[in-house]
């Protein structure tokens, strides 16, 4: 199997299972989907450089092959804004939670309990 | 070499720092730093306006590394009108800020805001796609800051949706960007256009696919329909002065529409040159159908206000997106007109709704309040100006844009979706200034409400704003004249490319 079927395939499942959790209507999911989806893109940013192993990252004189070092760069500053970013929305998150009472992304109160809902809660009301 | 050129983006992004390490509880003295900031970029716009006024372009190699190899900042006439505007905006926003105390509901204000100014004048700064996105982030984050800023649980869960949105934004740019540096190699714009130029057609898809992909990140920015979601509960939810100042967040977007396309796919392009205008044309046209429907059905006047930036990005839009110089022209007008029109409008609302107590904002007859004379005075020209009626600025703006789109492709739907928007949002308007001012009038019983702080001088900011959009009117014919010759720059194909990547 060559490396661009499993590079690519890791894009598209990684970028697959992001969406997905981001469409979820809590604020778990959507932060785990968001992580899901830096890391797609973090590894989709590396083949964008083409996928070359064994070849030195700079270009000499004497070097007739050589792969590009650039997307390495353009990684390491996406890998660090996504972690701050991921670290700024979980810390959001929970205070939206802890402020409105629901993990709902639209921020609507739970109405209709599921079947998990104590039934404590319903003999209070 | 100037230096002058780096300086907007130093100077806010010294000041926040040392704010943030040295001025943590020091009110008064952050206002003042923020403040003569804000005078500082102001008076390095009009230089920088000045300077690129003879039509040289200027280009700054960060580090002294050559284009393409090294990151460029680049000075055109546009890049230098949204310097000013943005400093124009932020300096009164600023003072709205300060004396309405804004400034005081939470931490970290004026670090926040610098750095917010940081993000936007690097944005118009820069000549390299990765920069961009790295200047996009910084604005972004910041703006999360601000429009969180003063809490309450309304706002928490308006801007979880933001960030939220913002983030799968942030996710596509770098993929856009991924696909054009792997097609192309470069990731200096006017290198990219290059490459693009002389890209082989096998190339062509992959090079469409990063290029309407980058579009569409600028279209969310610029809230352009279907991408438009987040704009209304982010700007209703936020504090006014923050919304007034998020008015040129969706200018960034046009203008980065407008710069990426004309220096990737311009004329120069062979088949992919204006590949992106055909989509965005509708979408335009869309966003501004529903903008104004949604200011007609506000039940709040916050929301009205949002929906009005909403349709008027979407005037904005439809004229950038016939791409000629002269729509081109016509579409940098009306773009510092709607922006402090729509700060105006929000900083309006602000003062109203102060002033009514528990109804706030909504949009219903109340007993009559406090100074309704002089605030019915100020929404009343604040409306003229939103809806583009003369003797504001929203007239010749909208004018203009009538008489540059008639010969283009589709110029007809735009005047027919101008005009027929235009009906709504006059009536919209005229509706909601009866409901305030009118039935309240009418309606027995008494505003229990605290007088707001500096009621004068937060009113003096609008009105100040209100002249910029009378002196946009007065000073009409240079201001055009300034502004047409910023679209032949723009649409001179190669002039960009050529002072960024020099001779050969």
């Amino acid at each position: 199997m060559s490396i661009e079927f499993l590079v690519a395939t890791a894009v598209g499942v990684l970028s697959a299972a992001g969406i997905y959790l981001v469409l979820r209507a809590r604020t778990f999911p959507v932060v785990l989907g968001l992580a899901f989806m830096s890391y797609a893109i973090n590894v989709f940013l590396f083949a964008s450089g083409r996928l070359v192993i064994n070849q030195p990252p700079i270009w000499g004189k004497d070097v007739a092959a050589y792969t590009d070092p650039l997307p390495q760069a353009l990684v390491l500053t996406a890998i660090v804004i996504a972690f701050g970013m991921t670290a700024l929305v979980v810390v959001l998150a929970l205070r939206a939670y802890l402020e409105t009472g629901t993990d709902q992304v639209d921020g609507l109160a739970d109405e209709a309990p599921g079947p998990d809902s104590s039934p404590s809660r319903e003999a209070g009301q | 070499m100037s230096h002058w050129l780096i300086a907007p983006v130093l100077l806010p992004a010294l000041l926040a720092p040392l704010m943030l390490l040295f001025l943590r509880k020091r009110l008064m003295e952050s206002r003042v730093v923020s403040v003569a900031s804000c005078l500082a970029l102001l008076a390095m716009a009009c230089l920088l306006v000045v300077q690129a006024s003879d039509g040289t372009i200027q280009s700054y190699a960060l580090g002294d590394w050559r284009a393409p190899f090294g990151i460029i900042l680049a000075l055109d006439r546009l890049s230098a009108l949204m310097l000013l505007i943005t400093a124009t905006l932020a300096l009164a926003v600023m003072i709205y800020a300060v004396v309405t105390g804004l400034d005081r509901k939470g931490w970290h204000f004026h670090p926040l805001f610098q750095f917010q100014l940081l993000g936007l004048n690097g944005a118009f700064l820069t000549g390299d796609l990765f920069n961009l996105f790295v200047f996009f982030e910084v604005l972004l984050i910041a703006s999360y800051g601000l429009m969180l800023h003063g809490g309450g649980g309304a706002r928490l869960k308006a801007g979880v949706q933001y960030v939220v949105v913002n983030l799968v934004g942030s996710t596509l740019f770098l993929v856009a960007v991924g696909l054009l540096y792997g097609a192309t190699g470069t990731l200096n714009m006017a290198h990219m256009g290059e490459r693009v130029a002389q890209a082989p057609a096998g190339d062509h898809g992959l090079i469409l696919a990063g290029g309407l992909l980058m579009i569409a990140v600028f279209a969310l920015k610029a809230a352009v329909v279907p991408l438009h979601f987040w704009l209304p509960r982010t700007y209703a939810s936020t504090s006014a002065p923050v919304a007034a100042l998020f008015a040129i967040m969706t200018k960034v977007g046009a203008y980065c529409i407008l710069r990426f396309t004309t220096v990737v796919f311009g004329d120069g392009a062979g088949e992919l040159a204006w590949a992106p205008a055909p989509y965005l044309l509708p979408a335009a046209l869309a966003t501004m159908l529903l903008g104004f429907i949604g200011v007609l059905g506000a039940r709040q006047l916050r929301h009205l206000a949002a929906f009005s930036v909403i349709g008027s990005m979407g005037t904005l839009v439809s004229a950038i997106a016939v791409f000629t110089p002269e729509a081109t022209a016509a579409a940098l007008y009306y773009l510092p007109h709607s922006t402090f029109a729509a700060a105006a409008l929000f900083l309006v609302i602000d003062q109203i709704t102060r002033r009514r107590g528990d109804f706030g904002d909504a949009l219903s007859p109340s007993p009559a309040f406090a100074r309704a004379g002089p605030l019915s005075a100020l929404f009343f020209l604040t409306a003229i100006a939103v809806v583009g009626l003369p003797p504001l600025s929203g007239f010749p703006g909208k004018l203009l844009i009538l008489d540059a789109v008639r010969d283009a492709p589709g110029g007809w739907w735009i005047w027919g979706f101008i005009l027929g928007t235009t009906v709504i949002s006059l009536l919209a308007f005229a509706r909601a200034g009866s409901v305030l001012f009118w039935k309240s009038a009418a309606t027995p019983g008494e505003i229990q409400a605290a007088d707001p702080v500096a009621p004068v001088a937060s009113a003096l900011v609008v009105a100040a704003l209100l002249a910029v959009l009378a002196g946009l009117t007065l000073a009409g014919g240079p201001v055009s004249g300034y502004l047409n010759d910023t679209a032949e720059q723009i649409f001179e194909a190669g002039a960009y490319g050529g002072a960024i990547l020099g001779p050969g």
